[in-house]
């Protein structure tokens, strides 16, 4: 972890209160992130930072998207080009890329404001040797972002929507039957980890990314503990990504 | 010209400190995730996290809400228990830091208090046990020692005579305690605690807190009430520690809202000897070393030159 100044390339809206902000990365700053990570944002006028998964990143830029939920994300949302908050990153585990257990054909499921972690996921996957399937849910199609993103890669990709506004009418949980695939990924609400988890097979590797209101993020203020099958451990430090093995739901 | 060294230095209880600056229990867990970022032998020392007989895991999620100048936490005391504190935690810390470290012992029973504090005395890289008779954040024990003065003087005084009792084998340690602000006169707990024994005073604890979840209409935390901490309470904290200066004797330790180098001189002309920092670890990782970095020109600013000589220089 570091605590740096980024600056802000473009902080544009992409979807229905869901803005994509891309920031200059340092020189050698992004070597070493891992999909599934975040970044702590300092925001002027608010006591704790707001913790934002890491979607993208290349040698010089990283990007994050995020949902206006509150004060302190609607304050980003204000934030323009060339402003510099200070962040504190990469925080948390993050999904383990390499793993002979991943297989060759991993399913990746986010939904809402867990789609963009998926992204990175994806990339690295792929450029790992696999044809992941991605799945992305969303309430409503406006909603909707990063498909055509998703579209440019090498994954068969299925949108859904719960009002069927834009692609397949339900949950992602609802196309999972019809697929086969070697490890699940996911991220979004508890509730729909919880769904994956229950239309996985059974003895299908997995690797889930929680959320929790948090103090630090780095582990210091044991605000986002959580029970495992392995023991207590902290949201943002030993998760977010837990493996499907050791959640206790 | 003052040796910045020099000018720094306290003595807490007998045990001298290169800086008054300590982390408070609670905001710096075992020290390793900071010593990631820096050398925390800068420290005057830190106070761990508060350590219980048995392991505990504390309270359920959300245990975290966002304030102006703040937040109010609901953690509840988790922690791996004494032994496994014994076992792995403080030999990590050896590792990572080289002074004494300050001990924080909770409990929720008398007899709990008192046994917790003698394994961690009897460990020599402990400088002090700080007696947490103040966290608002589980139902029985904790604060509700440190609201009552009698109760308070019953477990510090249970305290005090076993810690006493190691001396013949070179165990015993300085007893602090720490006081909650939850409390009608802050004046009355510190001399109750003083007159039965303890030989420093932490204060303050956080105060209770709620916030509201607009969306649910319910409050954020899960336990509905916690602590709160920040800077939003620094000026609580100058006015306890500045009423407990006029009741006590022993030394003090400021806590409460500290982020910056004045605030600990404010502590310490408030009456402090030693002063925390805790909130402030959470948002700034670096907060302890910037202040240290900070302290010699600060009080050179204000005219002063050896800080240990400001306590209790506004009364």
């Amino acid at each position: 972890m570091i605590r740096t100044e980024l600056k802000i390339r473009s902080n544009t809206p992409i979807a229905d209160s869901t803005y994509e902000m891309i920031f200059d990365a340092p020189a050698g700053l992004t070597g070493n992130f891992r999909p599934g990570q975040f970044i702590n944002i300092r925001l002027e006028g608010f006591f704790l930072r707001r913790p934002i998964s890491l979607c993208d990143w290349t040698d010089d830029t990283i990007s994050i998207i995020y949902k206006t939920v509150g004060k302190g994300t609607e304050e980003m949302s204000r934030l323009e080009a060339g402003a510099a908050p200070e962040v504190l990153l990469p925080l948390g585990n993050g999904y383990c890329c390499d793993s002979e257990e991943i297989g060759e054909r991993p399913l990746l499921a986010g939904g809402g404001a867990g789609v963009p972690p998926m992204y990175a996921l994806c990339r690295e996957l792929i450029a790992g040797g696999a044809r992941p399937t991605v799945l992305l849910g969303f309430r409503t199609a406006g909603e909707v972002f990063y498909v055509n993103r998703f579209e440019e890669m090498e994954a068969d990709l299925i949108v859904t929507t719960e009002d069927g506004s834009r692609g397949e009418k339900g949950f992602v949980t609802d196309v999972m039957g019809e697929l086969d695939y070697s490890s699940v990924f996911a991220c979004g609400p508890e509730g729909m980890l919880k769904a994956v988890d229950e239309a996985a097979d059974r003895d299908c590797p997995g690797w889930f990314s929680f959320e929790e209101r948090m103090g630090c993020g780095f582990g210091a203020c044991m605000g986002c503990s959580c029970r495992t099958k392995y023991g207590d451990k902290r949201i943002c430090r030993e998760g977010p990504v837990l493996s499907r093995r050791e959640i206790i739901w | 010209m003052v040796d910045k060294r020099e000018m720094l230095k306290v003595k807490l209880c007998g045990v001298e400190m290169d800086n008054p600056v300590i982390p408070a229990s609670g905001t710096f867990g075992y020290g390793r995730e900071f010593a990631e970022l820096y050398d925390i032998n800068i420290l005057g020392s830190f106070s761990f996290k508060g350590t219980t007989e048995q392991p505990r895991f504390g309270n359920p999620t959300p245990r975290i809400a966002e304030c102006r100048e703040g937040l109010i936490n609901s953690v509840g005391l988790q922690n791996p228990g004494v032994e496994k504190v014994i076992e792995e935690e403080l030999p990590a810390i050896e590792k990572i830091f080289k002074k004494p470290v300050m001990a924080n012992v909770s409990g929720f029973s008398s007899e709990e208090y008192v046994r917790v504090s003698e394994r961690l005395a009897a460990q020599e890289q402990v400088g002090w046990i700080e007696l947490n008779i103040s966290c608002p954040n589980v139902h029985e024990g904790g604060m509700a020692f440190g609201t009552d003065p009698k109760q308070a003087a019953g477990v510090v005084g249970a305290v005090r005579k076993a810690l006493d009792a190691q001396k013949p084998y070179g165990g015993s340690k300085p007893l602090i305690v720490k006081l909650s602000p939850n409390v009608r006169d802050i004046g009355e707990i510190a001399f109750a605690c003083e007159a039965a024994g303890a030989e420093g005073l932490t204060l303050i604890n956080t105060l209770q807190g709620m916030r509201i979840d607009l969306k649910k209409k319910r409050p954020v935390i899960a336990e509905k009430i916690g602590g709160f901490s920040g800077p939003a309470i620094l000026p609580v904290a100058l006015r306890m520690v500045y009423q407990a200066y006029e009741r006590v004797k022993i030394p003090l330790v400021g806590c409460g809202g500290v982020r910056e180098a004045e605030d600990v001189l404010e502590m310490m002309l408030a009456g402090a000897t030693a002063v925390q920092v805790g909130a402030a670890n959470l948002v700034n990782p670096f907060a302890c070393r910037e202040i240290i970095e900070a302290l010699p020109e600060t009080a050179g600013k204000y005219g002063i030159k050896k800080l240990s000589e400001i306590t209790g220089g506004a009364h």
